[in-house]
This record gives C-alpha cells, structure tokens and sequence, in this order.
C-alpha cells in the first residue's frame, strides 16, 4: 500500500466545476490523505514542519490544481518556496524526498489542439510544467505523467467531467493500492482519463 | 509673612527678567541668574536680608540635582563609560588638582589650603556645559559625550570630597569656628545624633544609614507608589518624591554625614526603577528652582569692593585657572585621542570653575579649611570663570569649529540607533505591542499608570517606568526629543488626542501610532495630526466575523477574501469622514459630513463602486477563472491573426 497525500490547491474554489467533483471524489476515497492548501492557509502562513512531517509520512505526492496563468496558483509557489528548504528537500544533506513520487492533475481551459506547437498556446502543456517537473528532480523524487484535463470549462456540458473524475477516482486507488504503472506513467508525457485503463492494472 | 512674599517676589522677578535676557544672549541660565542676583545685590543689603542662609536653604537645590544625577545614572551606563570616565574624569580632576594646588603653594599659601583650592577649582560647571551642548545639540558628538564623561565624573568626585575636605581644617579656623557655632547651625549638625557616640558605633549607625537609604530606596518605593496610586492624585505622586527626597537628606543629617551623598546613592539605586521618570519629572522643577536661587544668592553676595580692589590679581588668576584647565583637557584629549573640533569644544568647555565650586567654598569656609578672605576672592575667581564660559563657546563657534567643517563634512552623520520607541500605556494593547517591537530587537520605553501592569511587566524582566505618559514633562523624560516613535496605547481618548497634538506640535520628528476607541475618536486623532490611527477592537471584530464565516461552511479562503474586502472598504469610508470631520464642530451640526455619511450609508457609492454589497466586489477580483466565453474570445483572436498571416 502506497501512502498518497493529495493537495487540492484552489484559490477559486467557490468558481470551480471540474476541480471541485474531482476533489469531492478524492475525498470520498478511503485509505489516502487529502487536503485543501487554501482552507487550510488561507492567510499562507504555511507550517513548514508540519508540512515537512506530511512529505515524510507518504510516498506519492499529489497536487490537483487549474492551471491559471500557465502556472499553479500561488500558494502552492509559496508552499515550494517554504516547505522543500535545502538540507531537508535538496542540497547538501537533503535526502529526504529521495525515491518518493510526485504527481499533478490539473485542469487546463484551452483545449488539446491549443497545447501544441501549432496551437494558439505555441507549446504543448508540459513544457509549462518544466519548473515542477524540476523541482521534483531537484528533490530526487519521480516525476510521474500528470493527469491533464484540456478544455475544463467545457467538460460538464459535454460529458467528459464525469469520465474524467471516474478516471481521477481509479487512478488514486490504484496508486494506493501499488496497482499504478509508474514505470510507464514516467516515460509519458501526460495522461488522460483515456489512459488510465493501460496504466492501472487489476 | 509679608517679608518673605517681598524677597520671594524679588528673586522670582530678578530671574523671570534676567534668564531670558541672559539666553538671548547666549550667555545660558547659569550666568543669567548670577547677574540677576548680581543686580539684586544694593536692594537685598538694603532690606539687610541674610543672604547665607538664604544660600544654605537654596544649596537644597544641589541635593536634588544629585539626587537627578543619580537617577540617570543606570548602572548598567555606567559600567559601559567606564574607560572614559574614569580616565578621562579621573585624570582631569587629578592632575587639574595637583596643578591649581602647586601654583598655590607657589603662592605661598599652606599645603591643606592649597589642597582644598585645587579640589575646589579642578570642577566645572555641570549646568552651564550641558545646558550649552544641549542647545547647540552637540551632545551627541565625541566632544560632547567626553565633556559630559568628566562631568559626571566630578559630579561622582564631589560627595568623597566632601567626606575628606573637613580633615584638611586648620586647628586655629576651627576654634573659631565653634565659637560662633557657625558649623551647627549652617550644616545642621545641631540635628546631629551621633556625635557623642563613641567612634564604632558612629560607624555602625552610619554604615546602617546608607544600608537603610540602599535597600529602603529598592524595597519600600515600589509599595509606598502603589499605596498612593488609588489615589490618582498627581500632587500625591510629587509629594512623595520631595517626602523621599527630603527624608534621605534628613537621615544622613541626623548621622553626620552628606545630604548629597545620600540622595546621590537613592537615585542610582532609583535609576533602574519603573519610577525613575516620574520622579525625575517631579523633582526637577524644584531642582530648578532652588538651583536658580543658589546662583542668584552667590551673584548677590558677590563682593564687589574686593574685586575692584584687587582687579588685576583676580582675572590674572581666572585667566591662570582657565589656561591651566585647558592645558590638561587638551592634554588628555591627546591621549584619548579625540580629535579635531571635538578636541577644542571638550578643552575649550570644560575651562571653567564650577556651580560646586560655590558649594565647596562655602563648605570649606564652613569646616574652617580654608579663610574666608581667601574663599571670597576664590568665589569671584569662579564667578568670573562661568561667566567667561559663553565667550570660550563663541571663540569655538566662530574660530575653530568653522576650521574643521570642511574636513568633516564629507563624513555621515552618526545614526543613533538608540533612539528610543515610546510606549505610551502597556495594558492589553500597548503590551501586544511592546512584545513585537522588543521581539524585533527595538529599543523601547514603556511608561504606564497602572501599578499592576507594571508589576506584571517587571516579573518578566520588561524595562517600565510608572507614570502619567499624558503629561509632557514625564513624555520629555522619557527622552521624546530623540525618539523616533511614540505608541499612543492609553485609555483615556481625551488624554490620547491631547498627546497627540502636543507631540504633533512640539516634537514634529516623532512618528506617532495612536489606538482609537471609536470611530470618532479615529476623526479626532486624524484632526489633532495622527496618520497611524489604529482602532482598538477592529481587528478582533474582524476575525470574529471571519470565524463566525468559517463556521457557517464558508470556504476559508474565501472567508479571507471577503473580510479584507470589508476592512478595506471601511478603512476607505473611514478616511472620506475623517476628511470632512471638524473636531470643533458637533457631527451632528457638520453639514459636509452628514451628507457624506448618508451618502456611504445609502449604499450609492457601493453601487458605483460596482457591487450591492459594497465589498464584494473586491473579494470577487480575488481570483476569477476566464468564462467560456472568454476562452472563444482567445481562440477566435488566434484565429483571426493566423488567417491574416
């Protein structure tokens, strides 16, 4: 049993159609941690031992957030910027993260064509993703595919919100229950809730 | 009665006209009341009024100044000086002393004589220089903090001197002496209970007497100010102080010894008290006064047919005593080096006799140490030196201060990070703040009221003085001309706007923080000059209403949004009333005002401002995801520009 924590990081939450159900099914899941960064920090001052003891205690780290400004909303740069210090996370002596996994699922307005090199964003999504995907090199842990859903605020008029966190809610499990293909989860370069079935074994 | 109405008249009036014409020209409060009581002198012989006593009831004035000095002098600032005022201090009066006593042994006066001369003369005048460094504002510069090293120093010198001096009495002066019973009655000897006890018990009872005045001074203040404080009477808290003051001079009386030295003693053990400023505050202008009268009553009894008699050899030997002076304080400034200007203001300043020179000769005349004949051409000797003093300053303004300004100007000025942050109040609110202030590493000064705050304060080792913070003279000994800030944390809302207008006013440089109680207490502070107007239970308010928020299932972060979009709002309303509020003008009768308020209250300006709720608007601009439509927008731009291209 892998031991997942799960950050919903959400400043809009109030806004939210797709992050909103796909936190209400993470948290109906038995047997991970979950949290919400902005009621929990609402004034971002974040308690980085505690925060530091909550990487320590579990192998997967996840963060669920929509992508505003091709970026994570702030707090969770804040949470970067205070809780991986040096000698704990990275640097000399920092070996603690070492080998733990971390993830993202994160919600993106435009749509797939726009991700790319010939679409309207000029560069595919996980180019964005670079300084986290770093991060987690930086801090000697894997960095596993993120779990993308394009065109978020289309999704609950098309049909594909539901299939997406059903997906989202197989997905966790299998983490938790080491049935997620990590290994192949690495060398892609996002999943979408078309993969999960290739990538969870039962 | 009437008599003492008349001479009280006189040497108010004598002082009210000189002082000020003396200040105006540059000449200091000191000289002024010696050529008040200089002018006083024909009408005073005429009402054949005994100026002595007159001088032994005003030397009082010197026993608080001692008692003022010691008050300041923390032990712990002190033990930082120690280099320079012993060194500097010690050299000073040493090597001055042994000089002015060799020159009067080649005078051809006796060694014990020439001994209690030197003593005599080696002091300076504590009144006068700090008096004058503080209007130059010199006080902070290496000449100034020197100067006032050996003033101290000599302040200190003064009590073991009047301990030694009555060893050096000429046998035939003091027979005398007894006669006239001159020593009983001038120095109060008479109240003297010891002196038929053998000598180890004298020992004893005087060793008990200081004993007393140590541990009395720290165990019984702190009770006998908390017994009067349920009072709230201020006269009670400047009774006390005379009656401590007053009680110790009585004691040491009583034992044979110094009055000074006694009081001295009470104010260094004082000087770490939470009741050092108030005291301070209550004894000074007694002090003043007395001192005033001291320097008329020696201005008065100026001999003015000896000094024309014998002209030449007095400023012969004033201008010899000056020389001499100097010679030494440029001497040591060499070897403490302490260089340009500084080196001449130190030398240069410190080149008189001083006011416990007329307190020493009068003593030495007292204890037959030194002829009286002798003592009154001494005492012009001294006169003439103070009243030389401005002209020294001027030689140093004009001539050589000018000389090292270029040389200087190219340096920074010294930042003193000792300015203090006053605190004003330390209940709850002044408490929270003198925590954080303190946390961060700054200096501040906490002055309350309330005994039991204090008292709570002191058990965790704060630094707090009592009294009145409202009151000027105790904001001025807190030391407001070179704070940076002052927190305004008191109850009373009057008492905090007046403070703030008196700071406002008179201290301009200090950056207030003031506490309001209410909303209009908020206006009256803006309108008496304060832009940091802090209001008491806001913030509380506020977090309570985000609590309460929390509680009803408000996500938290948005409980946040949408308090800061309150408070900013309010603290919007609040300064577009404070504006228009008139604290001469009722509220009710400010028409201006009322029109605005209603105006806020009707909720049009929220309207335009772009929300019914007036501030949810800002909490909504918090964070806004883009609408499908705007995403459209983007895509059908794109679209657009890639078809052009």
């Amino acid at each position: 049993m892998a031991k997942l924590v799960l950050y919903y990081v959400h400043p809009g939450n109030k806004y939210s159609h797709a992050n909103k159900l796909m936190f209400a099914a993470a948290r109906g899941i038995d047997g991970i941690t979950t949290l919400d960064l902005y009621a929990e920090y609402p004034r971002f001052d974040i308690d980085i031992d505690r925060e530091q003891q909550r990487l320590l205690d579990h192998d997967v780290v996840l963060f669920q957030f929509p992508m505003f400004w091709y970026s994570p909303p702030s707090l969770l740069k804040e949470w970067q910027d205070l809780v991986l210090e040096h000698g704990f996370a990275y640097g000399a002596g920092g070996t603690e993260l070492d080998g733990k996994h971390m993830m993202l699922a994160l919600t993106a307005a435009g749509n797939d064509e726009a991700y790319a090199v010939d679409g309207y964003q000029h560069y595919p999504i996980r180019t964005f993703l670079t300084p986290l995907e770093r991060t987690a090199g930086l801090c000697h842990m894997q960095f596993a595919a993120p779990y993308v859903l394009y065109g978020a605020l289309r999704a609950p008029d098309d049909g594909r919100l539901n299939t997406h966190v059903t997906g989202y809610r197989q997905l966790l499990e299998a983490i938790r229950d080491d049935r997620y293909d990590f290994a192949t989860a690495i060398e892609r370069d996002i999943v979408e809730v078309a993969d999960i079935p290739t990538l969870v074994r039962t | 009665m009437g008599e003492i109405f008349l001479l009280a008249f006189l040497f108010l009036a004598a002082g009210v006209i000189a002082v000020p014409i003396a200040t105006r020209f540059g000449l200091g409060s000191v000289l002024g009341y010696l050529l008040a009581g200089i002018a006083l002198s024909p009408l005073l012989r005429e009402l054949n009024v005994d100026v002595v006593s007159i001088q032994h009831f005003a030397e009082f004035g010197v026993v608080l100044m001692l008692f003022l000095v010691g008050l300041e002098l923390e032990p712990r600032l002190l033990w930082t000086m120690r280099a320079k005022l012993l060194g500097l201090g010690g050299l000073q009066v040493a090597v001055t002393a042994a000089l002015v006593a060799g020159v009067a042994l080649v005078l051809g006066q006796s060694f014990t004589v020439a001994l209690a001369v030197g003593m005599v003369l080696a002091l300076s005048s504590t009144a006068i220089v700090l008096q004058t460094l503080n209007e130059k504002g010199l006080m902070k510069s290496e000449g100034g903090q020197s100067s006032f090293s050996v003033l101290l120093f000599q302040d200190i010198a003064v009590i073991p001197m009047l301990a030694l001096l009555p060893f050096l009495a000429l046998p035939e002066l003091v027979d005398g002496l007894a006669a006239a019973e001159v020593t009983a009655e001038s120095h109060g000897a008479g109240l003297n209970v010891v002196e038929h006890l053998p000598g180890w018990q004298r020992g004893l009872v005087t060793i008990g007497a200081i004993g007393f005045v140590i541990i009395g001074g720290s165990l019984l203040t702190r009770p006998i100010f908390r017994f009067i404080s349920v009072a709230r009477l201020r006269e009670l808290f400047t009774a006390v102080a005379l009656m401590i003051v007053v009680g110790i001079a009585l004691l040491m009386t009583l034992v044979g010894l110094s009055p000074a030295l006694g009081t001295f003693l009470a104010g260094v053990v004082l000087a770490n008290s939470e009741y050092r400023h108030e005291l301070e505050s209550d004894i000074d202008p007694f002090r003043g006064l007395l001192l005033g009268l001291f320097f008329i009553t020696v201005g008065a009894a100026i001999n003015f047919s000896l000094l024309f008699e014998n002209l030449a050899a007095i400023i012969a030997l004033t201008i010899g005593l000056i020389a001499i002076k100097t010679a030494v304080l440029l001497a040591l400034a060499q070897i403490f080096k302490i260089t340009g200007s500084d080196r001449w203001l130190f030398a240069l300043g410190l080149a008189q006799a001083g006011e416990f020179g007329f307190v020493l000769l009068a003593f030495t005349v007292a204890s037959g140490v030194i002829p009286a004949a002798l003592a009154e051409q001494l005492l012009l000797v001294v006169a003439l030196s103070m009243l030389l003093t401005p002209v020294l300053f001027i030689v140093y303004d004009r001539l050589i201060a000018p000389r090292y300004a270029a040389a200087q100007s190219g340096e920074a000025d010294d930042i003193d990070d000792d300015a203090p942050i006053i605190i004003a109040g330390v209940g709850r609110f002044g408490g929270v703040v003198n925590q954080i202030l303190r946390a961060a590493g700054f200096n501040t000064v906490v002055l309350d009221y309330h005994s039991e705050h204090l008292e709570r304060l002191r058990v965790f080792g704060f630094k707090v003085f009592f009294g009145d913070a409202s009151r000027p003279d105790l904001l001025h000994a807190a030391r407001i001309d070179e704070a940076r800030m002052l927190i305004i944390a008191i109850d009373n809302r009057e008492q905090a706007t007046e403070m703030v207008r008196h700071v406002r006013a008179n201290h301009p440089h200090v950056y207030i923080v003031a506490r309001a109680v209410d909303r209009h207490h908020v206006y009256e502070l803006w309108a008496a000059g304060c832009r940091d107007v802090i209001r008491d239970h806001f913030d509380s308010a506020v977090r309570a209403g985000r609590s309460a928020l929390e509680a009803l299932g408000v996500h938290a972060f948005d409980a946040e949004l949408l308090t800061r979009g309150f408070v900013a709002n309010d603290r919007w309303r609040l300064r577009e009333l404070a504006n228009l509020y008139d604290p001469d003008v009722p509220v009710h009768e400010n028409e201006a005002y009322v029109a605005r308020a209603k105006e806020l209250m009707s909720g049009i300006e929220a309207a335009m401002r772009g929300s019914g709720d007036a501030f949810g608007v800002r909490s909504d601009r918090g964070w806004v995801p883009p609408s499908k439509d705007d995403v459209d927008a983007v895509v059908a731009e794109n679209e657009a520009r890639t078809s052009v291209t």
